[in-house]
C-alpha cells in the first residue's frame, strides 16, 4: 500500500500504517514487545506497562503509542528490560500467585513472562495481600489472590460480550475487580462461554470442571517462550 | 542471603486471623480437605445463598419495603434534576451522599436503573473518592487534615483530643451515628495548620482546647456552621463564605492581586479575532501555572484547530498537592479575574461551555462562586452574546469533585467531569484533540487563567516584560512549614530560593519541599537556585523544614500520601509506592542495609519511567530527590547485619502470630 511508512524498532527498519500502533506495527514485522494487559481482539489499556519501549528517547506503551514515520523505538535495551523485569515481579507480589498449582500453570501469560525473563524469584517482599473468591457461579469462579489488574475482563465483558460483567472498584492498593451485582458473581449474566473468562491472561478468571485439562508438555507455553509465535513470522531471526 | 530472608517472611507469616469472617473460615476449613483453599493463599468465599433460605420477619419486611420506598423517591428526585444524564454521575452520587450519609448498595441499584448504567459503573464511582462511601457516616463528619505541615503543627494533639472526646477512634462513628472522624489529605489550609473540615465547614488553627470545643458544641446542636465564631479577612467574611479561614496574602503582585474592572479583559479580548487572542498569549510566553509549564497559548491554538462540533473549557480549581493553597486565595478574592480568563479562553478556542471543577474540600466556596457567576451573566458577561457580541455565548458550571488528588492530573478531571472514576485517560489523543465527551478541550490551572485574563486587560508585552528569560510574568507561592510568615506570596519568576525564604522568614530552613510531594526536596546547597520552569519548577507549594526536621519521615509522609492518592490503574504507581514505602520505613526503623540505597534508586526510576501519569511520574521523587541531595540521612541510618539475614526482615514480627497461636515464644526468634 501508498500510505505504509517506515520507522526503526532497536535499529531495525519496519513498516507501519496510519492508525497503527507500535505493538501491531511490531507483530507484523515479528517482533515481539513482552505484554500482558494488551490483547488482539481489546482495545488498548495501557495499565500493566510491560510494554513500555522508548520513542524517540521517551517512554511510551507500545499498546497505546501509535506508530508514526521515522520514529526511532527501543524495545529491548537492558534498561528496559530490567523496568519489565521489574514491573512482572511487582505483579507477583502484590497479589498471591501459586504457580505450582494453579490451574492456568503452563498457560499463564504473567508465568510465561517471567519464565522469558529467567525471573526465578521476585527481588521484592511479598505483600500476601487478603483477596476475595467469589465461587459463586454454577460455571465460573473468580480468585482474586491472581488477578493483576489488567481489565481484559472488563473490555472484553463490556465490548465482545456486551455485558458489563466486570468493572474496577476502590482505588491504589486497595483497586479490585468487581462484578455487576450486589453481592456476587451467580447474580450477573456471566456464562461458561463468555470472551470475559478466557481473555484472562491470569487463573483469577477460570471456568470450573476443568482443572488441569492439558497435560504438561502440551500446554501453550511448555514448548516455547511467549511471544515465540509473533517472532516466528519473521524471515530473519533478531537476537 | 537477601533470598534467606525473604523465604523466611514467606512462611513464617501466617494466616492473620483479624475479622470473624476470615477467622470462622480459616478455623473450620483448615482440616477439611474439601474446603481447605489455596494454602498460600487468604481468602474469603462468597457462597451464594439462596433466596428460599433467606428469610424476613414481617415487619421487619414491611420496614425495609418502606424504607426503599423513600431511598426510590430520594434517588429519582435527584437523578430527575440531573437529566437522568450519567455523565452528571458526580452530582447525583454526590447529592446521594448528602441526602442519605451514605451511597448504599440499594441507592446504586436505583442510581444504575434511573440512569439507564450499569450498578457496577455506579459503584467504581463511588469507591474511587474519599467523600463518598457505600457504608452510613455520621450526620457530621470531621475531617482532619493528616498531612506533613499539619502533623508539624501538632496534629497528632488534636487528633487525639478529638478521639478522646468522642470515645472513637479515627475512621469510626458515634454510635449515635452524630459524628463520624477520619483523617484527609492536605485540604489547602497549610498557612493556618492544624485545620480540619467539619462537613463543609473549615476549622483552621486547632488545639487540643479547639478540638474538645468542636466536639462539645456539635453534641449539642450539631450546627457545624455555628463553629464558625471570627470571620476571616476579605471574602472570607462574605454573606455567602462566612469562613474562619484567612488568605495569609504576604506579597501582592501586579498579575494576580492587583485591581481588575470586571469586563476589562473581555473587551480587549473581544476587540481581536480569536487568533489574535491565541497570539497575544502566546507573545506574552504564558506557560501553564500548573507546574508542567506548556506554553498556554499553543495550547489554545492545537484546541482551536482540532476538529469538533464543540469545544470545552475547563479550569482545574482541583489543587490538592500538599502545601498548595493560593488557588483557594484566588477563588476567594479574585474570582472575576478566573471566570473572565475562562470566558477568554471560550472566545480564543471558541466553546460555549467552561466547567469549573473545584476541589470538595473548597465546597465552602461554591456558593459565593455561584453568585459571582450570577452577577456575570447580569452584566452580561457571561450568557448569549456577551457584552453585545453576537455569536459569541459562552456560560460556565462548577463541577464539584469529591476526594481525589489525582482528578487535578488534566485527563483524570475530564474523567471526573464525565461522571467516571478519577482515571487518568492514555495519550493520545490529548484533550486538545479529544477531551471532554470527546471533545476538543482547554485544561488549565485556575492561575493560568487569571494570567491569561491580566495579559489581555494590560497588554502581552506588559506581562513578557516581568519574570525570567523561560519563564514569562509572576507566580503565587504557597508558603508553610517552619518559618514566620506562612502564606501566599506573588513573586516574579527568577527569583532566588534564598532570596525568597527571607521574604518568609525562613532563614535558618535546612530542607525546602518545592512544588509539593511530586516536586522535590532541595537543601542549603540549593538556595541559590532560582524559581522558575527552567530551574526549579513549581505549581506553587513551597515547604519549609528547620533544621530540627527528619528528613526521611517527610519523604515516608509523602509516599503514604501517593499511595493513598494512586488511582491503581498502572503497576509501577500501584505498586512499586507500596514497596519503596516498605523499605524506607525500614531503613528509618533501622533495619536497612547499604544495598538498600541501590533498590530505592532502581525501584524509584522504573516508577518514574514507567508510570502512566504525572501522579505515578512524580510519585518516587520524595524518595529519589532525598536520595540525591540528603543522601548522608540514609547513609548513617543503614548497616550491614552481621547474621546473614536481611536487615529488612524483622524477625520477631514473622513469628508473632504463630507465637500467638502456638501461645509459646519460638526458639528460633528468641536465637535468631
Amino acid at each position: 500500500m501508498n500510505d505504509r511508512f517506515a520507522f526503526t524498532i532497536d535499529g531495525v527498519e519496519v513498516q507501519g500504517r496510519p492508525g497503527q500502533t507500535i505493538m501491531q506495527a511490531a507483530d507484523e514485522a515479528g517482533i515481539y514487545i513482552p505484554r500482558l494487559c494488551s490483547h488482539k481482539e481489546l482495545a488498548p489499556h495501557g495499565s500493566c506497562r510491560v510494554c513500555t519501549v522508548l520513542v524517540n528517547g521517551r517512554p511510551q506503551t507500545a499498546c497505546t503509542q501509535p506508530a508514526g514515520p521515522g520514529i526511532i523505538v527501543e524495545n529491548s535495551s537492558e534498561a528496559l528490560l530490567a523496568i519489565r523485569c521489574n514491573l512482572i515481579e511487582m505483579l507477583f507480589i502484590e497479589g498471591n500467585h501459586f504457580c505450582m498449582f494453579c490451574e492456568k500453570s503452563g498457560n499463564c501469560e504473567l508465568q510465561a513472562l517471567a519464565y522469558r525473563f529467567g525471573i526465578m524469584a521476585p527481588k521484592y517482599p511479598y505483600l500476601f495481600p487478603t483477596r476475595e473468591l467469589d465461587a459463586s457461579h454454577p460455571d465460573i469462579f473468580i480468585d482474586r489472590n491472581r488477578c493483576i489488574l489488567c481489565g481484559r475482563c472488563v473490555r472484553a465483558s463490556r465490548d465482545l460480550d456486551g455485558k458489563n460483567v466486570f468493572q474496577f472498584v476502590g482505588r491504589g492498593p486497595r483497586k479490585r475487580i468487581a462484578v455487576n451485582a450486589k453481592t456476587a458473581l451467580a447474580d450477573t449474566d456471566a456464562a461458561r462461554a463468555d470472551k470475559a473468562v478466557s481473555a484472562c491472561p491470569v487463573g483469577a478468571i477460570l471456568r470450573k470442571r476443568v482443572g488441569y485439562g492439558i497435560p504438561i508438555g502440551q500446554r501453550m507455553y511448555d514448548a516455547a517462550p511467549i511471544g515465540s509465535d509473533i517472532e516466528a513470522a519473521r524471515a530473519h531471526p533478531h537476537k | 542471603m537477601r533470598r534467606r530472608g525473604t523465604i523466611g517472611r514467606r512462611f513464617f507469616v501466617p494466616t492473620r486471623i483479624d475479622d470473624a469472617a476470615g477467622s470462622s473460615y480459616n478455623r473450620e476449613s483448615f482440616h477439611d480437605p474439601a474446603r481447605r483453599p489455596h494454602a498460600a493463599a487468604r481468602e474469603r468465599v462468597t457462597e451464594r445463598v439462596p433466596r428460599a433460605a433467606a428469610s424476613f420477619a414481617a415487619s421487619a419486611y414491611g420496614m425495609r419495603h418502606c424504607m426503599n420506598k423513600k431511598l426510590q423517591a430520594v434517588i429519582q428526585g435527584i437523578c430527575a434534576r440531573c437529566g437522568k444524564d450519567r455523565t452528571r454521575m458526580m452530582d447525583i452520587v454526590r447529592e446521594t451522599q448528602a441526602a442519605l450519609g451514605c451511597v448504599s448498595s440499594d441507592a446504586m441499584d436505583l442510581i444504575a436503573r434511573e440512569t439507564g448504567t450499569h450498578r457496577v459503573e455506579v459503584e467504581s464511582v463511588v469507591s474511587f473518592y474519599a467523600f463518598l462511601s457505600s457504608a452510613p457516616k455520621g450526620k457530621v463528619v470531621i475531617r482532619l487534615c493528616n498531612d506533613v505541615v499539619d502533623k508539624m503543627q501538632g496534629m497528632e494533639r488534636v487528633a487525639k483530643a478529638f478521639e478522646d472526646a468522642l470515645g472513637i477512634a479515627f475512621g469510626q462513628t458515634t454510635p449515635d451515628g452524630a459524628i463520624t472522624i477520619e483523617y484527609a489529605p492536605c485540604i489547602g489550609m497549610s498557612d493556618q495548620a492544624p485545620a480540619a473540615l467539619v462537613n463543609d465547614v473549615v476549622v483552621t488553627s486547632l488545639s487540643s482546647d479547639a478540638a474538645r470545643e468542636i466536639v462539645a458544641a456539635l453534641k449539642e446542636h450539631g450546627d457545624p456552621s455555628r463553629l464558625v465564631r471570627q470571620l476571616g479577612d476579605g471574602n472570607n467574611g462574605h454573606p455567602l463564605v462566612r469562613a474562619m479561614v484567612r488568605n495569609n496574602i504576604r506579597a501582592r503582585g501586579p498579575v494576580i492581586f492587583a485591581d481588575m474592572e470586571p469586563g476589562a479583559a473581555l473587551k480587549g479580548a473581544l476587540a481581536m479575532t480569536p487568533q489574535e487572542v491565541i497570539r497575544d498569549v502566546k507573545t506574552a510566553r504564558l506557560r501553564g501555572r500548573g507546574g508542567a509549564g506548556f506554553p498556554t497559548g499553543m495550547k489554545w491554538e492545537f484546541t482551536r484547530q482540532a476538529p469538533g462540533a464543540r469545544r470545552f473549557v475547563l479550569c482545574n480549581a482541583d489543587e490538592g498537592e500538599p502545601g498548595t493553597f493560593k488557588d483557594r486565595v484566588m477563588l476567594t478574592e479574585c474570582p472575576d479575574l478566573l471566570f473572565e480568563g475562562m470566558t477568554v479562553a471560550g472566545y480564543a478556542i471558541g466553546a460555549d461551555t467552561g466547567i469549573m471543577y473545584l476541589r470538595a474540600e473548597y465546597a465552602y466556596l461554591a456558593p459565593f462562586l455561584e453568585d459571582v457567576l450570577a452577577q456575570r451573566r447580569a452584566k452580561h458577561l457571561l450568557g448569549p452574546a456577551i457584552l453585545g457580541k453576537q455569536g459569541f455565548n459562552f456560560d460556565i458550571r462548577i463541577q464539584m469533585g469529591a476526594g481525589a488528588y489525582i482528578c487535578g492530573e488534566e485527563t483524570a478531571l475530564i474523567s471526573s467531569c464525565e461522571g467516571l472514576r478519577g482515571d487518568p485517560k492514555n495519550r493520545p489523543p490529548f484533550p486538545a484533540q479529544k477531551g471532554y465527551l470527546g471533545f476538543p478541550t482547554v485544561v488549565n490551572n485556575v492561575e493560568t487563567f487569571c494570567c491569561a485574563a491580566r495579559i489581555l486587560a494590560k497588554g502581552p508585552g506588559w506581562f513578557a516584560e516581568m519574570g525570567s528569560k523561560g519563564s514569562a510574568g509572576t507566580k503565587l507561592l504557597s508558603v508553610s512549614g517552619d518559618c514566620r510568615s506562612p502564606g501566599v506570596y506573588e513573586v516574579p519568576f527568577g527569583v532566588t530560593l534564598a532570596d525568597f525564604l527571607a521574604m518568609a522568614g525562613a532563614e535558618d530552613a535546612a530542607a525546602v519541599q518545592i512544588g509539593g510531594p511530586s516536586g522535590q526536596m532541595v537543601g542549603r546547597n540549593d538556595f541559590g537556585r532560582t524559581i522558575c520552569y527552567d530551574d526549579l519548577a513549581t505549581g506553587g507549594s513551597v515547604i519549609v523544614f528547620g533544621p530540627n526536621r527528619d528528613v526521611l519521615g517527610v519523604a515516608l509522609e509523602f509516599l503514604e500520601f501517593f499511595i493513598d492518592e494512586s488511582c491503581g490503574y498502572c503497576t509501577p504507581c500501584r505498586v512499586g509506592n507500596v514497596l519503596l514505602r516498605e523499605r524506607l520505613h525500614a531503613i528509618i526503623a533501622g533495619r536497612g542495609e547499604p544495598a538498600d540505597l541501590e533498590y530505592l534508586q532502581k525501584l524509584g526510576e522504573t516508577i518514574k519511567t514507567a508510570s502512566r501519569c504525572g501522579l505515578g511520574q512524580t510519585s518516587a521523587n520524595p524518595v529519589l530527590a532525598t536520595l540525591k541531595n540528603f543522601r548522608s540521612e540514609y547513609e548513617k541510618r543503614v548497616k550491614a547485619r552481621g547474621d546473614g539475614l536481611q536487615p529488612s526482615f524483622d524477625l520477631r514480627a514473622a513469628v508473632a502470630d504463630a507465637e500467638a497461636i502456638t501461645g509459646r515464644p519460638s526458639v528460633h526468634a528468641a536465637n535468631p
